[in-house]
């Protein structure tokens, strides 16, 4: 069975949904704002004939007509990333600021934590942690393509993640952009549904409730915790959350989401969840024509 | 590494260690690494070399992880520290002449103003390309220079070229080469 059709009883337009998911995802790129600005960046694609379209809410982010960035001017100077639309709005929610220190869990391959730097006009501190080598390697590569300079990077497991090594004791923010069954990927990688299982929904679950739970506990009172993923699946979005509203501090606050989403879910087969977790967000890929995702905002209370 | 023969300081240096990121010191008198530059030799040669203002890297720190591999970061860290990574690779220090990274020169290199050399857009496909061109017009220093052409109405650095004998050789890595317009 498709696994999508598991989640098709969530979605009030089945048709649209479905179409969705089948055609290809258009290709995206984010200027990187420590190299270039938008307006310099777009005269470079237009002086090199690269065709794109802007995104209305976001003038960081271009729509390009045919071929990826990777071959072009302001590609090669580092101006621009290839990076989906939607993988911007985890960021965006946890609206890091310059002279911070903010951990992003699962950082590899880097798009959102280079656009943390950027947003913190590459100023204060960005750890970026993954527990897998060869993901760290393409992390480090594309910070280093970039030119972000307010990265450092670890190899950890972001469960038990230690701030020993930094001189510091808590974050001020921090991103779980979490490892996840991906069917919100589906448009770039359709193979993504053949390995599904339920039984990795369910482990998978498991990683994610650690490692909401260490961020929260290393985040100061006050600070922000982002959770994002790119499955449809409410055991590892609205599950997680409800999880850590039982046994950390924090709650889930609103966030101004300029993409169209539903409200997280407070029922799902014989679960039911913190009616908070309604102030999170589904973005399915019907509704902006991206990738599927997930995304809520948590305030560390204590 | 210490000379046994030599009464002089270096005697009581430690030696570098690959796996972990040390602070350079602020001076050669601060030294405590063997081999190791200071801040005020990488500032130095970044302002000696490139006409690169001394204050552009106020603010940041200078690391050195593997011998000779210096990194710069925004911000401070305890030192020494055992991490993946920490800032950007910057500079190579453990030759005779010293090697600005390609990434430092698309960073920082729009600050540059000796040492530059301006290329035409058939030159700057070349480069990114990462091949080797004939260039007898040039008339300055031999040695590393920043490779630069125009981008969107301004002086965008390309990256290091290695001029010698009217040559210019790109140092593009070659991960980073491409096959990019005629602009």
């Amino acid at each position: 069975m498709n696994p999508l059709e598991r989640y098709a009883p969530l979605v009030e337009d089945r048709e649209s949904f479905f179409a969705a998911c089948e055609r290809p995802l258009p290709s995206v790129v984010r200027v990187n704002t420590i190299r270039s600005t938008p307006d310099r960046a777009r005269q470079a694609l237009d002086q090199e004939g690269v065709g794109y379209e802007t995104i209305d809410w976001n003038p960081e982010l271009l729509r390009l007509d045919e071929r990826g960035p990777g071959t072009s001017w302001p590609y090669f100077h580092g101006w621009l990333h290839g990076q989906e639309e939607v993988s911007a709005l985890p960021a965006i929610a946890l609206d890091p600021q310059p002279g911070e220190k903010v951990w992003d869990s699962c950082a590899a391959p880097g798009s959102k934590t280079t656009q943390l730097s950027a947003m913190m006009d590459d100023r204060g501190v960005v750890i970026g942690n993954d527990n897998n080598l060869g993901r760290l390697s393409a992390l480090r590569h594309n910070a280093e393509r970039l030119g972000v300079t307010n990265l450092a990077v670890t190899k950890q497991d972001g469960r038990n993640f230690s701030l020993k090594p930094f001189g510091f004791d808590a974050f001020d923010r921090a991103i779980v952009d979490a490892p996840c069954s991906c069917e919100g990927t589906v448009r770039k990688n359709p193979d993504t549904l053949d390995q599904w299982t339920l039984d990795h929904v369910h482990s998978v679950s498991a990683v994610q409730k650690g490692i909401l739970s260490r961020a929260i506990q290393a985040t100061k009172p006050g600070g922000t915790v982002v959770y994002s993923t790119c499955t449809f699946a409410p055991e590892e979005n609205e599950a997680v959350v409800d999880h850590v509203l039982d046994t950390e501090d924090c709650e889930v606050v609103a966030f101004d989401n300029p993409l169209e989403s539903r409200p997280g879910v407070t029922e799902w087969e014989d679960e039911t969840y913190d009616p908070s977790v309604e102030q999170t967000h589904r973005i399915y890929p019907h509704l902006n024509d991206t990738g599927g995702f997930y995304c809520a905002k948590l305030e560390v209370t204590a | 590494m210490s000379d046994p023969g030599d009464g002089t300081a270096d005697e009581d240096l430690q030696d570098n260690v690959g796996q972990q990121f040390g602070r350079l010191p602020a001076t050669p008198a601060d030294r405590e690494v063997a081999g190791r530059a200071s801040r005020q030799e990488v500032v130095e040669f970044f302002a000696e070399r490139f006409g690169i203002e001394p204050a552009v890297f106020e603010g940041f720190s200078f690391w050195e992880k593997g011998k000779g591999k210096i990194w710069i970061f925004a911000d401070e860290m305890p030192t020494p520290i055992r991490i993946e990574g920490l800032g950007m690779t910057v500079l190579r220090t453990r030759q005779e002449h010293w090697k600005p990274t390609h990434s430092a020169v698309q960073r920082f290199g729009r600050h540059a103003t000796t040492n530059v050399i301006d290329l035409t857009p058939e030159q700057a496909a070349t480069f990114a390309r990462g091949e080797d061109q004939d260039l007898p017009e040039w008339d300055g220093d031999w040695g590393y220079l920043i490779a630069t052409h125009e981008l969107a109405g301004e002086r965008e650095p390309i990256g290091v070229g290695l001029y010698v004998y009217d040559e210019l050789r790109s140092t593009v890595p070659k991960g980073n080469q491409e096959e990019l317009s005629v602009l």
